[in-house]
């Protein structure tokens, strides 16, 4: 039996609205880095999922999913740096209490 | 009969670890349910037969991000004992939009249709990604690295202890 391409894309909606959630709701700013990590994997599982059912013979997809990696590499490090740099400056990395451009 | 068992098996572990890893309250536990979380999404792209990007998730994501999370959680160490709630002042909200996101997106797969082929996976994927990155996708391949570099170079700056 075929797993049908609606399942890989209800998990990996199901997997987006929990990082969103984790992305809105965190008040760590590591664990907001964690929640977008969740649905960049999300977005991954999506276009794979759709190169494997819809179109094999091209890898656009996998291209596609190799970029996003990529990007979210080089996010993720810069991310954390500023996360550093914010706890070297105020000592919390609260997203409540990092609060320098409020007016 | 074996390929939806172990689909429902691995996507049940993915978003089982997922949840825990926006909930948990201790984030060093956060971290290390992050890394279920991405080896099940590997396991998702081998049954998917993208057995390359299985291992390229496993190298960059669990060998990569996952350490580098780790390692910011233990410099902002006195976040993890001060920190009694999860969640922020808004997290009601948050779940409610989304679990809005995820009721339409629902409605909406449930209504799509996609022209679907059954065609087997090609052979040569892996030869073919990489032809592919530096032919048709040589611009893209190019601007990756210098993202990288960049980010990798801001990154040292941003985070480097200033006298």
């Amino acid at each position: 039996m075929v797993i049908p391409l609606a399942w890989y894309l209800i998990v990996a909606a199901a997997l987006f609205c929990i990082g969103l959630y984790g992305a809105l709701a965190r008040r760590n700013a590591i664990g907001i880095l964690m929640g977008i990590e969740l649905m960049l994997n999300a977005v991954n599982i999506n276009l794979v999922a759709f190169w494997r059912y819809v179109r094999p013979q091209m890898l656009t997809g996998q291209l596609f999913a190799i970029f996003v990696m990529t990007v979210a590499a080089a996010e993720v490090a810069v991310g954390l740096a500023l996360v550093i740099a914010i706890y070297r400056s105020r000592d919390t990395v609260n997203v409540e209490e990092i609060d320098l451009l409020r007016g | 009969m074996l390929l939806p068992i172990l689909f429902i098996f691995f996507s049940i572990a993915v978003l089982g670890f997922a949840l825990l890893v926006v909930t948990t309250r201790n984030m060093f536990h956060a971290a290390l349910f992050l890394v279920g979380a991405l080896f099940g999404v590997a396991a998702l792209y081998i049954l998917l037969e993208a057995e390359f990007l299985a291992v390229v998730q496993i190298l960059i994501y669990v060998g990569a991000i996952a350490t580098l999370i780790v390692f910011a959680i233990m410099l902002s160490r006195n976040m993890m004992r001060r920190d009694i709630r999860a969640a922020n002042d808004q997290w009601v909200e948050g779940a409610v939009a989304a679990v809005l996101l995820f009721a339409l997106l629902v409605l909406v797969l449930s209504r799509a249709s996609w022209p679907t082929v059954t065609a087997a996976a090609p052979p040569d994927a892996i030869p073919g990604i990489g032809k592919a990155l530096v032919s048709d996708y040589v611009i893209p391949f190019e601007v990756a690295s210098v993202l990288l570099l960049v980010g990798m170079v801001g990154a040292i700056i941003i985070a480097r202890e200033r006298e």
